[in-house]
């Protein structure tokens, strides 16, 4: 199918993007690398009067530290994230989720921003964020504010941005260099949405237990989730623990239905894939602390 | 300056390089740049399947990387290089490496998927010369092939890859 028509606008600076945004407000769409936006037009489950170009806003699409974050500007595309050293660095787990963001051709377009402006329930990049407890920075004409990834992300394609809002720059924290990571997921074909994904950090002290876990699951509620582990600190960082957080995730999560998986089957993804990732988190937190004596 | 604000229902002038000319043509807002190529500029080797970025039959090269022309439209690719099937063989009567392999080694059957194929294999060996089988498939799995059964598409990227070292040393 084709789109309906549209008027085409392509701002310059955030501000005139906020303006127009803040004058069509439900009537617009931002359109950044479209490989979500593309399909919701084609498909017309969206029928924008306007579509806001904002990939050609200078400087919107920088990486910049500040202070314990690392600021990535919404049109950073997702190619690009990934070949970023620095990103590779401060937010390995990033790193660790952008092959499994569509395909090359659609990474090559795609970009951080529209990911998480668009809140699929199954993307990396918000689960990624919501893990590591990152934030969303929006702008309107009038004010600029940041909303924690946990409460940004309400339910499918639903935010808390606000109608005259543009998601301007995502904030991720830097993750300490003992941090271990692992990322993992599973569809019907790569680079397909994920029927579960799974997402790890942590870090071990030195008697090997757990000093801080952060675990997310996407894909399986409406939106991505933080599975509450603080229950776990302290614990021997091995299988058994492991066994017992894969038990607990499961429970405290309510599995989605649809045309590809049932609940129950999301919940048994779920705990296969954190049963592999976190093993491979606690492997490389160990590797990492090593590494650093 | 003033933003760019283009009406909807109406054809706005469309600047860019394909396949190394210099092209123009008229485009809605809407209309998508694989349509575009297709029926403004002639560019029938684009092929559209499914039109919402899934099966990678639209790919062209933007700037030399693969995109799918199918969710991005004509009037952002104002001043873009691009590059369709039709601009990878070297002149009217050779054909590119690539297309000889798969021609040679059944890799393909109703030639639908071929276009996009042959972008992404292009891109692919610029930047891994001598991909290894994993890689190949993991570039591959952007496009979708319902005849080959994409062993034969395999080989074929893998054994032209062979043929441009070989010119190379």
């Amino acid at each position: 199918m084709k789109p309906v028509a549209f008027e085409y606008c392509r701002p310059e600076t955030v501000f005139e993007a906020a303006g127009v945004l803040g004058q069509c407000r439900e009537d617009a769409a931002v359109l950044a690398g479209g490989m979500t936006l593309g399909p919701m037009l084609n498909l017309r489950i969206m029928r924008p009067r306007v579509v806001i170009d904002v990939t050609r806003i200078r400087g919107l699409d920088l990486i910049d530290v500040r202070g314990d974050a690392v600021a990535t500007g919404a049109t950073l595309v997702q190619a690009d994230a990934f070949r970023s050293d620095m990103l590779r660095r401060e937010v390995p787990l990033l790193a660790l989720a952008l092959p499994w963001v569509g395909h090359f051709q659609t990474r090559n377009r795609g970009t951080l921003g529209g990911s998480v402006a668009h809140a699929d329930p199954s993307a990396e990049i918000p689960l990624c964020l919501v893990v590591g407890d990152g934030a969303v920075v929006l702008r309107s004409k009038r004010r600029e504010r940041r909303v924690r990834a946990r409460e940004f992300f309400l339910g499918a394609l639903t935010t808390a941005r606000r109608p005259d809002e543009l998601v301007v720059a995502i904030e991720w924290q830097r993750a300490a260099p003992d941090a271990g990571h692992a990322f993992e997921e599973i569809a019907q074909r790569h680079g397909d949405f994920a029927i579960a994904a799974a997402a790890c950090q942590i870090r071990i002290d030195d008697s090997g237990r757990i000093a801080a876990l952060a675990l997310g699951l996407g894909g399986v509620e409406n939106r991505p989730v933080a599975v509450e582990t603080s229950g776990f600190l302290g614990r021997a960082a091995d299988e058994d623990t492991t066994a017992e957080i894969a038990e607990h995730a499961v429970q405290s999560v309510v599995a989605m239905e649809d045309h590809v998986a049932d609940a129950r089957f999301r919940l048994a993804l779920s705990r296969e894939l954190i049963r592999r990732v976190m093993p491979r988190a606690i492997g490389d937190a160990r590797l990492r602390r090593e590494r650093l004596q | 300056m003033s933003m760019l604000r283009l009406a909807p229902n109406a054809r706005h002038r469309v600047e860019l390089n394909v396949n190394g000319a210099a092209r123009c043509g008229f485009a809605e807002p809407r209309l998508l740049l694989c349509d575009f190529l297709r029926h403004e500029l002639q560019a029938y080797g684009v092929h559209v399947g499914c039109e919402h970025g899934v099966c990678g039959a639209c790919t062209i090269l933007w700037n030399g990387e693969p995109v799918r022309s199918c969710l991005l439209f004509a009037v952002q690719a104002n001043g873009a290089e691009l590059k369709t099937v039709e601009g990878i063989a070297p002149n009217a009567t050779e054909l590119h490496p690539l297309q000889e392999k798969f021609w040679e080694l059944h890799g393909l059957q109703c030639g639908f998927c071929t276009p996009g194929i042959l972008l992404t294999a292009e891109a692919l060996l610029k930047e891994i010369p001598n991909p290894s089988e994993e890689e190949v498939r993991e570039w591959l799995s952007g496009n979708l092939c319902r005849c080959t059964g994409y062993q034969n598409i395999v080989t074929a990227i893998q054994e032209a890859a062979k043929t441009l070292s070989e010119r190379r040393t």
